[in-house]
């Protein structure tokens, strides 16, 4: 199945090394409303596995990882809570 | 200073230390010559050969000396293929491996072979049932397979690997290196290699074992030594004390290695409870029994070994968040755990469970620390 999702929430942590990606996520997860969708854009390779990583600890869904036209990922993910 | 990091390595073994000073002064000479001096370090190097085979379940003869476990992986691995080109060049391995295994791979595929990366679980074990698809397909020349993981210490099937390997009529090669000397080798190696460092041993001697039978030809230019397998003169003196380790670290295992599992299992139930958001990764009971790894979140890993070091305590990361690195570890990439924020704790022979309460102690608010200094609330 096929999820197209338009972002509520764009954050851009593009040319940032682990955790920062995961510490931005985590602070403004909370700022989109249940059930939307929030885009990171990441370009650190940890980021790819620890998104993922991050949304099975804290519940939330990995919806999916698509790759950009210059390098890295908009990595999907559903606020559950 | 608590050192918990004998996955690294493991500090010399007295046993080892006094066979070594002994041996640099009777053991210096060419064992490969006539006269009384060679004879004598022969001597004592057939001696560790017959020692270090009886531990691993292995011949003497079928047991060669390396200058170290990188050294016999990589000959284990590319000597097999070699001598099994003509059953075909394809080379199956898990995706856990060491690195040593997995650039001997790729020195392999950029020599026109081919090599499938067989995935593991949420906690890196290896499915048997598709390692054994896997080798399985037509051409397999060797399958590698590691007793248990170095980073997480997840242990793997060697022996329903090796009873698939049996059935396909492939060799397996089995990595000791994390558990040679605290567990028994599984049987139904065809290769197995294993590090003298990581049992209490000096640094500078790997072993690889080839069961008789198997096929195996060095792709190294033509030497004497080692039958044929590792080139260069053996270094006697830290092969005697390699030997006098893996006896005493053996002989040492069973109420040894059940004391330190017992203290991992405390790190592991502890660890949850103490800090939050934080993942005990690796197989909980189906593991190796020195090593326990945790990741945790919003943690630079780096920065957080700085923390411990400061604080008394020698431990490691698979963590990739520094410059040199270019990419997370193959290992937590493969299993889908966090691959920052990470701490390997591999306890020595030795180490005490003061040590290890003390360990708890502090890392909850180093851990608390961090987080506030990199703005977490």
């Amino acid at each position: 199945m096929t999820e197209v999702t338009t972002p509520a929430l764009t954050i851009d942590a593009l040319g940032k090394k682990c955790p920062i990606p995961i510490i931005m996520l985590a602070e403004q997860i909370n700022y989109v409303p249940l059930n939307s969708v929030v885009a990171v854009l990441a370009d650190d390779p940890a980021a790819f596995t620890d998104v993922p990583a991050w949304c099975r600890l804290k519940s939330h869904r990995h919806v999916g990882s698509y790759e950009l036209p210059g390098g890295g990922w908009a990595i999907h993910v559903r606020r559950n809570y | 200073m608590a050192y918990f990091d004998a996955a690294s390595t493991e500090p010399l073994h007295p046993r080892a230390r006094e066979a070594l000073l002994e041996a640099v002064d009777v053991g210096w000479a060419d064992p490969a010559r006539p006269y009384t001096q060679s004879r004598r370090a022969h001597l004592l190097l057939e001696q560790a050969r017959s020692e270090v085979a009886e531990v691993l379940g292995a011949r003497p003869d079928e047991v060669s000396f390396t200058s170290s476990g990188t050294q016999a992986v990589h000959l284990g691995v590319l000597g097999t293929l070699h001598g099994r080109r003509r059953a075909g060049r394809h080379l199956v391995t898990s995706a856990v491996e060491h690195s040593s295994v997995l650039h001997a791979a790729q020195l392999h595929e950029r020599d026109g072979g081919t090599v499938e990366t067989v995935g593991v679980s949420l906690t890196g074990r290896v499915d048997p049932a598709a390692f054994e698809a896997a080798v399985a397909r037509e051409g397999t020349a060797l399958a590698c397979l590691q007793t248990a993981n170095h980073e997480v210490g997840t242990s793997q099937p060697v022996a329903e690997a090796a009873e698939a390997c049996r059935r396909h009529g492939v060799p397996l090669l089995v990595d000791a290196a994390q558990t040679a000397g605290r567990l028994p080798v599984p049987a139904g190696w065809s290769v197995l290699t294993a590090s003298a460092h990581k049992w209490g041993g000096p640094a500078g001697v790997g072993v690889l074992a080839v069961r008789k039978g198997t096929r195996f030809r060095s792709f190294l230019p033509e030497d004497e030594r080692e039958r044929r397998r590792v080139p260069g003169f053996e270094n006697v003196p830290a092969i005697v004390a390699a030997a006098a380790a893996l006896r005493a670290m053996a002989q040492e295992a069973p109420g040894e290695q059940r004391r330190l599992s017992e203290l991992v299992g405390r790190i592991r139930e502890t660890i949850p409870k103490v800090v939050p958001d934080v993942e005990v990764i690796g197989e909980p009971v189906e593991r190796a029994p020195h090593i326990v790894t945790f990741s945790c979140l919003y943690v630079d890993g780096e920065v957080l070994l700085g923390e411990l070091d400061r604080a008394g305590f020698a431990v490691s990361s698979g963590s990739s968040c520094t410059a040199s690195t270019l990419r997370p570890s193959h290992v937590l990439e493969a299993m889908g755990v966090l691959t920052h924020g990470n701490v390997r704790v591999s306890l020595p022979r030795g180490a005490t469970a003061d040590e290890v309460d003390r360990f708890l102690a502090v890392l909850p608010e180093l851990v608390r620390r961090i987080r506030h200094d990199a703005g977490v609330a």
